[in-house]
C-alpha cells in the first residue's frame, strides 16, 4: 500500500494536465479490468464487470487524479515567474515551498518585500527557478505551464505525509479495491476523475455518460483533532469516514445507512462526517440526469492543500475494506 | 456600421429581444436556418454537407440595470443586472425601457455632502435615475417595474484603430460571428447568440444542449488591464496585441491540445495573438464544455479596456484578428488538420 | 384536506434539506386523493400528475420546495453539549434561547445555549454571538445522549403552527411549505376539470442547499414550461421598499432574467381577468429559487416565479396570510386550465 501511495502522490498531475498520473494509474489497473477508456475531459474509466445475470445499473466509484497547482502567467525580464492558482492554493502555505514545472525544472516560491504578513497574497508572490534572466527562464517554462509542490512522501509509522494525498489516496483506495475485488454483483466503473479541484468537473461529465444507479466518491476530509481545530468529530485513526454532508452533498439516508450497516456487520472501523465546507465528486454525481443516489467514503486528512497532507494507513485500509464489502452487495435502490 | 449599431441596441440579461432581431435582420438572405429556444438563445445554422459541426457562441446581453421602484417625486430606484462597479455610474446618461426613455444617474451634489462622505462611494440606495418626471404617476407611465436600463453611450472611433462604446462585451463577439457566417465557411456551423451570460453564464449550457456540436468556440470580450496602477504581471490581456486564447478562468480550464493547435495556426497565418493570463471571471465556455459527456471547447477573448462600465475601448485590429483566426480554425477543421477527437 | 389543516400539518413536520421523508409521506398521502397519479423520484421529489387531454405533450411543471432550513449534529462534546452545523442560511443571532428537536434514534428535546452574559466581557456583549460559540443543551451527559443521537442527525426548531386570527399564522418552515400548500390549493381547484396539457405538481427537495431537487426533477420531467412558487419578503420596518412585497396583496409575479416575458404577461392577464390581486417583484439576480434550475434544464425551459409574501424568513416564526396562498393556488389553477399547445409553441417562435 505504502509503495503505491508513494508512487501516486509523487507523480505530476494538476487539474487539466492529468496525462502523466493517468498513465501511472492505467499501468496499475491494466490486466485487472474488462475495459479501460478515457473521455474528453480526461477521466480514466475502468470497468469491472459484475456477476449479475439480470439487468442492473452500474456502480460508479470516483476518486480524483488531479492536484492543485500554480499556473505561470508571466515571465519577467529577470526570469522570475508570476502565477495564478489552479484550485484552492493558500498563499501562507506557499512561502518557501519547493515546486516543480512540467519540464522537470524546480523552483521555490517567495513573496515581494511586505510591510505586514497580512498583505500576503498570490499576486505578490513569484516562483524563482534560479534563472538569471527571461531568456534562460523561457528554456524551461512557457506561459500556461502548471507547477506543483515538489515533495517526496515520508512515512511516520502508521501515518504518511505527502503532497497530493488529496486525492491520490482515493486513487490508491480504488486501485486496491479493484485488485481485491471478487464477485461484484453489479458492473463497477472505477473512475479516476479530472478537474475536481477547479469545480468538480470531470465527475460531472463521466457520471452523465455512465448513468450509474449508485455513485460513491472516495476523497479526503478535514479533521477536528489538531490543536484549536474547528469543531468537527472526525479524527485521524478513527476509521473510514462515512459522509453525512458537505457543501456539495447531503448523503441520502438510504446510502448512508447502508454504509453504516455494512461497516458494523463486517466490523470495519468507521466514523460519521459532517463537513462544513468543501465538496467532492459525489456532489456532481448525485445531480446527474434525473438524480443518482450517491455517497462518499472519506479518508481523514490533516493539512489539506498543503505540501504536507497527512493520512493514517489504518483509515485507508478501513476504506478499502468498506468499499469491497459494499461492492459484494447486490445494489438495487 | 455593424458594430456601432449592434452595441447601441439595449439588451440586458433576460431582455435580449431587440438584439436578437437586429442580428437576425443582418443575417436574413444568407441562406441560414434560424431557431429560438425557450430561454431566448438564437441559432443561425449554416450547412456545408458532411463535415464536423462547430458552434460559435457569443452572448447578446450586456450589463445594465432594472427599474425596481419609484420615489414620490418621480425618480426611479434601480438595481444592477450583472456585475457593475457602482462607483462608475453616477453622472451618466441611460436609456430606460425598450423605447429608450432618456434618464440620468444622479446623487446628492458634492456641496451638500459632508467631508467624510466624499471619500465613500455612493451606495445603490443613494443613487437614483431621473427621467424628468415630476410625480410618481408620471414616472410609472414612462417606466415600468422590471424595465431594463442601459447606458446611453454612442459608439464611435476615437482614432483610426480604437473605438469607444458600451457592450463590446459581447456584441463584438456577435459581430465576429455575423461576419464569419457571411463568409460561408466549408463547414457546418451554428452561430449561437446566447442570453444571460452576465448573470451567471445561464444561456450557454442550454445552447450547447440544443446544438450538440463537435467543437465549440466561445468569442468573448475580456478585461484588458494594461493601464496605469496595474503591474505588468497582472495584465490579463493587452489591447492591440490580438485576440487572446484563454488558458483558464473561474469556470474553465482550456484543453491544451486544442489550444496548441490554435496557437500553431495563428503563427502559421501570421495572426497576432496573446494568451488570457488570469483565472478570474467566467465565460460561456465554462458551461458549454461540461454539457452532457463534455464538449471540446476553445475560448477566444477580445481585450476591452474598462469592461462592464458605461464606456469601454476596443481595438478594431484585435476584432479583425479574431475573425481571421476563427476562419483559419474552421478551414483547418475542413481540411481535417484539427485535433477534434474526443479521447485523450 | 382543508388548506388550513394541510398547511399546519406540513409546517409542524420535520424535514431539513436531504431528509424530507416525513414531509414527503404527508404530501403523497394527501395528494393521492387529488391527483391522477403520485410518484417519488430518486432524490425524493414528490410529483403529482393531473393528466391532460393531450397527454403526448411535455408537461407543465409547477414546483414548490418541501425542505426547510435546520441543523445537523456536528459534534457531541465530553460534557454532552451538542455542536451544530447549519443546513441552509440561518441568522445565528436568533438562535440563543430557541427550543429545538434532535431527530435521533428517538426524539430528543434541547435548547440552544451560549455563554451567560454575566460571564462575557463588556466587548463580547457588544457583539453577536457567533455560531461556533453556540451549542444545544439536552440536559444529558454524553454517555446517555450518544445512545440516542449521532453525528449527522437532523435538528429542527420546536414550533407548532399557531393562528393570530382566521387568516394569519406563524410557524416554522412556511418557507416553502406555504408554496406547497398553494399547489395543494390548485389541485383542489382543478377537481372535476381536465386541463389540455399534463400538469406535474412537484414538491421539490433540497432547495435550501442549492435548488438540487429542481435540477434533477426538471431533467426527469422535460417540462414544456415551469412555474416555481416560493416565498418573498413581506414588508417590515427597516426593509427597502423595492426589495419587499406586501402581505394580503396576493402573489407577487417575479420579473427578471429567470422569467419568460410571455409567461409573465399570460399570468398577469389571467390574474386581471379573474380578479385575483397580485403584485410585482422585480428580481435582478436570477438565483435562489427552483426557477433558476428549471429554466436551465436540458434544452431550456420557459419559467415564471410566483412569490407568497412571508415575514421573518428563515426564522422559527415565519408569518403568512393564508389568503395569499389561496390566491396563488387559484392563479395556478386558472393558468393550467388555459394553457394550450399553441401558447407553448408561441414561446419559441422567432
Amino acid at each position: 500500500m505504502e509503495k503505491i501511495i508513494k508512487k501516486l502522490t509523487e507523480t505530476y498531475g494538476p487539474s487539466g494536465r492529468e496525462d502523466r498520473i493517468r498513465e501511472v494509474i492505467k499501468e496499475e489497473v491494466s490486466g485487472l479490468a474488462d475495459e479501460i477508456r478515457t473521455d474528453y475531459l480526461g477521466n480514466l474509466i475502468v470497468l469491472k464487470k459484475g456477476t449479475a445475470s439480470e439487468e442492473t445499473r452500474p456502480v460508479m466509484l470516483a476518486a480524483h487524479m488531479d492536484e492543485i497547482g500554480l499556473m505561470v502567467t508571466h515571465i519577467d525580464k529577470d526570469g522570475f515567474l508570476r502565477f495564478t492558482n489552479v484550485g484552492g492554493v493558500g498563499p501562507s502555505r506557499l512561502v518557501g515551498a519547493r515546486v516543480v514545472l512540467p519540464s522537470g525544472k524546480k523552483g521555490v516560491v517567495f513573496h515581494e518585500q511586505l510591510k505586514e504578513l497580512k498583505e500576503l497574497d498570490l499576486e505578490k508572490m513569484y516562483i524563482d527557478i534560479g534563472a538569471e534572466n527571461q531568456d534562460e527562464a523561457r528554456k524551461h517554462v512557457t506561459i500556461g505551464d502548471i507547477a506543483i509542490y515538489d515533495q517526496p512522501m515520508v512515512s511516520l509509522g502508521n501515518r504518511l505525509v505527502a503532497k497530493a494525498m488529496d486525492d491520490r489516496i482515493g486513487c490508491a483506495v480504488l486501485i486496491s479495491a479493484l485488485k481485491e475485488l471478487k464477485n461484484n454483483h453489479n458492473d463497477v466503473y472505477f473512475v479516476f476523475t479530472s478537474q475536481e479541484e477547479v469545480g468538480i468537473r470531470g465527475a460531472r461529465t463521466s457520471a452523465y455518460g455512465l448513468n450509474p444507479g449508485l455513485g460513491i466518491a472516495v476523497d479526503v476530509t478535514m479533521t477536528g483533532d489538531t490543536p484549536e481545530a474547528k469543531k468537527m468529530d472526525v479524527k485521524l485513526g478513527g476509521g473510514a469516514a462515512i459522509k453525512v454532508k458537505d457543501s456539495s452533498l447531503i448523503t441520502s439516508p438510504l446510502v448512508k445507512d447502508m454504509m453504516v450497516e455494512i461497516a458494523e456487520k463486517a466490523n470495519i472501523k468507521y466514523q460519521l462526517e459532517v463537513l462544513a465546507r468543501g465538496g467532492t465528486d459525489a456532489g456532481a454525481i448525485h445531480l446527474t440526469r434525473e438524480g443518482v443516489l450517491a455517497g462518499c467514503i472519506s479518508i481523514p486528512c490533516r493539512y489539506v492543500h498543503s505540501p504536507a497532507e497527512m493520512v493514517d494507513l489504518r483509515d485507508v485500509e478501513a476504506a478499502v475494506a468498506l468499499l469491497g464489502k459494499i461492492l459484494e452487495e447486490k445494489i438495487d435502490f | 456600421m455593424l458594430i456601432k449599431e449592434l452595441t447601441e441596441v439595449p439588451g440586458i440579461a433576460g431582455r435580449e429581444a431587440q438584439v436578437r432581431s437586429y442580428i437576425k435582420d443582418k443575417l436574413v438572405g444568407e441562406d441560414l436556418g434560424f431557431s429560438l429556444d425557450a430561454m431566448g438563445n438564437m441559432y443561425a445554422r449554416h450547412k456545408a454537407g458532411d463535415t464536423p459541426h462547430v458552434m460559435l457562441a457569443s452572448h447578446m446581453d450586456e450589463v445594465g440595470f432594472m427599474v425596481m421602484g419609484y420615489d414620490p417625486g418621480g425618480l426611479l430606484k434601480f438595481a444592477p443586472v450583472g456585475g457593475i462597479d457602482l462607483r462608475v455610474v453616477v453622472g451618466k446618461k441611460v436609456y430606460v425601457g425598450e423605447d429608450k426613455v432618456l434618464g440620468i444617474v444622479g446623487a446628492k451634489p458634492i456641496h451638500l455632502q459632508k467631508k467624510a462622505e466624499q471619500n465613500k462611494p455612493f451606495s445603490r440606495q443613494e443613487l437614483f435615475i431621473d427621467i424628468g418626471a415630476s410625480s410618481e404617476e408620471e414616472a410609472k407611465r414612462k417606466a415600468k417595474i422590471g424595465d431594463q436600463i442601459t447606458f446611453a453611450t454612442r459608439t464611435e472611433y476615437i482614432n483610426e484603430k480604437v473605438m469607444k462604446g458600451k457592450a463590446f462585451d459581447d456584441r463584438a463577439g456577435c459581430t465576429a460571428i455575423i461576419e464569419i457566417l457571411k463568409s460561408k465557411p466549408r463547414i457546418n456551423l451554428t452561430g449561437a447568440f446566447t442570453v444571460q451570460e452576465e448573470v451567471g453564464l445561464r444561456g450557454a449550457g442550454v445552447a450547447a444542449s440544443n446544438v450538440r456540436p463537435d467543437l465549440a468556440i466561445v468569442l468573448e470580450g475580456t478585461t484588458a488591464s494594461d493601464v496605469p496602477e496595474s503591474p505588468e504581471h497582472r495584465y490579463s490581456t493587452t489591447m492591440g496585441q490580438g485576440p487572446a486564447i484563454t488558458l483558464m478562468d473561474r469556470s474553465f480550464l482550456a484543453n491544451q491540445h486544442l489550444n496548441k493547435r490554435v496557437a500553431e495556426l495563428a503563427e502559421k497565418e501570421g495572426i497576432r495573438y496573446q494568451f488570457r493570463r488570469t483565472n478570474i471571471g467566467g465565460t460561456d465556455a465554462g458551461r458549454i464544455h461540461l454539457v452532457e459527456e463534455g464538449i471540446p471547447t476553445i475560448g477566444l477573448s477580445l481585450p476591452c479596456r474598462y469592461i462592464h462600465s458605461p464606456v469601454s475601448l476596443l481595438n478594431m485590429d484585435d476584432l479583425q484578428g479574431m475573425i481571421d483566426l476563427v476562419k483559419t480554425i474552421l478551414e483547418d477543421i475542413a481540411e481535417g488538420g484539427f485535433p477534434l477527437g474526443k479521447n485523450y | 384536506m382543508d388548506l388550513k389543516k394541510f398547511i399546519a400539518s406540513l409546517s409542524n413536520t420535520p424535514g431539513i434539506s436531504g431528509m424530507e421523508k416525513e414531509v414527503s409521506q404527508k404530501i403523497v398521502s394527501t395528494w393521492e386523493t387529488l391527483a391522477d397519479e403520485v410518484e417519488v423520484d430518486t432524490l425524493g421529489n414528490v410529483i403529482a400528475w393531473r393528466k391532460g387531454k393531450n397527454s403526448n405533450h411535455p408537461p407543465i411543471m409547477i414546483a414548490a420546495h418541501q425542505d426547510e432550513i435546520g441543523f445537523m449534529v456536528n459534534e457531541i462534546d465530553k460534557e454532552g453539549f451538542v455542536r451544530i452545523e447549519p443546513i441552509g442560511g440561518i441568522d445565528p443571532r436568533l438562535l440563543p434561547g430557541q427550543e429545538v428537536v434532535i431527530w435521533g434514534r428517538e426524539k430528543v428535546l434541547g435548547i440552544v445555549g451560549a455563554k451567560p452574559p454575566h460571564l462575557q466581557k463588556p466587548e463580547e456583549r457588544e457583539k453577536a454571538i457567533p455560531l461556533d460559540k453556540i451549542f444545544v443543551d439536552c440536559g444529558e451527559k454524553k454517555e446517555s445522549l450518544t445512545q440516542k443521537i449521532r453525528i449527522g442527525d437532523p435538528i429542527t426548531f420546536n414550533q407548532e403552527l399557531e393562528w393570530f386570527n382566521e387568516n394569519v399564522c406563524t410557524g416554522k418552515s412556511l418557507d416553502d411549505r406555504a408554496g406547497v400548500a398553494s399547489l395543494h390549493q390548485a389541485l383542489l381547484e382543478l377537481k372535476g376539470t381536465q386541463p389540455e396539457i399534463d400538469i406535474a405538481f412537484v414538491a421539490t427537495v433540497q432547495e435550501e442547499v442549492g435548488v438540487r431537487g429542481a435540477i434533477t426533477s426538471s431533467f426527469l420531467l422535460k417540462p414544456c414550461l415551469g412555474i416555481a412558487v416560493d416565498v418573498g419578503f413581506a414588508q417590515r420596518p427597516g426593509q427597502e421598499k423595492e426589495l419587499s412585497i406586501e402581505a394580503n396583496k396576493g402573489p407577487a409575479l417575479g420579473i427578471g432574467p429567470h422569467v419568460h416575458p410571455d409567461l409573465f404577461s399570460r399570468l398577469q392577464g389571467i390574474a386581471v381577468e379573474n380578479d385575483i390581486p397580485f403584485q410585482m417583484e422585480p428580481s435582478p439576480h436570477p438565483g435562489g429559487t427552483d426557477a433558476y434550475a428549471i429554466q436551465m434544464s436540458r434544452c431550456g425551459v420557459a419559467t415564471a416565479l410566483l412569490s407568497i409574501p412571508l415575514a421573518n424568513m428563515h426564522s422559527p416564526l415565519e408569518v403568512i396570510d393564508i389568503r395569499d396562498v389561496r390566491r396563488t393556488g387559484k392563479l395556478l389553477a386558472r393558468f393550467c386550465l388555459q394553457a394550450d399547445v399553441e401558447f407553448v409553441e408561441g414561446l419559441t417562435c422567432l
